[in-house]
């Protein structure tokens, strides 16, 4: 009987974890599109950024790509 | 180490669970009817499309091929207008005013139309934006270009709907 109760709280478990997983259509995106989230927007912040990282970790570049997330094409 | 085995009522909660937690897929496939637009309350005036080779195009003002897209599907347009064939932009901008600037902006020599409630796109569900949708002269769904990669998109999206302009109806 005490199998029982473990299992009904699993599958809670994997309910909840399911329906908590979307996926944001293309459609969806403009707010991701929206130049306010792109990392590289504000160039006085870059250039801080990557004297920083130039200064701690004595190697430079490299960073990612560019662009915000309308994720098209 | 054992494995017990579940119970089967346990097994169907679990199916079901799953089930409810789907998400329901509903999207055009090549060969099936095109929606109805009439059905979807666009912004906008839809041209007349009986009987001619239509191309639904789907983009949006925040997609940066779509704006690349425009000037070479405008080009498309005014080459095949006079063979049968229709360009139709459905634009998927929830608000009007952005929408609005980059027609007047980009001024295309196509018809264009508003989803602003989203509810054709999310029934067509497009896999990318922009994405293209050449239909025959019967409304059945031919080709399908996902994304704009320029002169390719161009290239291939003008031999089909020559392709189609020159099928008998």
């Amino acid at each position: 009987m005490k199998r029982i109760p473990c299992l009904l709280w699993l599958l809670g478990g994997l309910a909840a974890l399911l329906s908590g997983c979307t996926t944001v259509q293309p459609w969806e995106r403009a707010a991701l599109a929206d130049y306010s989230m792109r990392p590289d927007r504000d160039p006085m912040h870059n250039t801080i950024m990557e004297h920083i990282y130039f200064s701690r970790e004595a190697s430079t570049g490299g960073r990612g790509v560019g662009g915000s997330g309308c994720g098209c094409n | 180490m054992t494995i017990i085995p579940l119970p089967a009522k346990i097994l169907t909660a679990l199916a079901c669970v799953l089930a409810l937690t789907a998400t329901a897929r509903a999207e055009v496939r090549i060969g099936q009817p095109f929606p109805d637009l009439t059905h979807y309350a666009l912004e906008g005036t839809l041209p007349a499309r009986g009987g001619q080779v239509v191309l639904i195009d789907f983009w949006a003002t925040w997609c940066a091929p779509c704006k690349a897209s425009f000037p070479a599907y405008s080009e498309l347009q005014r080459e095949l207008a006079g063979r049968g064939f229709v360009l139709l932009a459905v634009s998927v901008d929830k608000t009007r005013a952005p929408y609005d600037e980059f027609l007047k902006r980009y001024a295309p020599a196509f018809p264009t139309v508003r989803d602003g409630t989203q509810k054709l796109v999310a029934e067509v569900r497009v896999p990318a934006m922009p994405t293209s949708y050449l239909i025959d002269r019967k409304g059945v769904l031919r080709a399908l270009h996902s994304g704009f990669h320029g002169a390719e998109t161009v290239r291939s999206l003008r031999e089909e709907i020559i392709r189609l302009l020159e099928e008998k109806s």
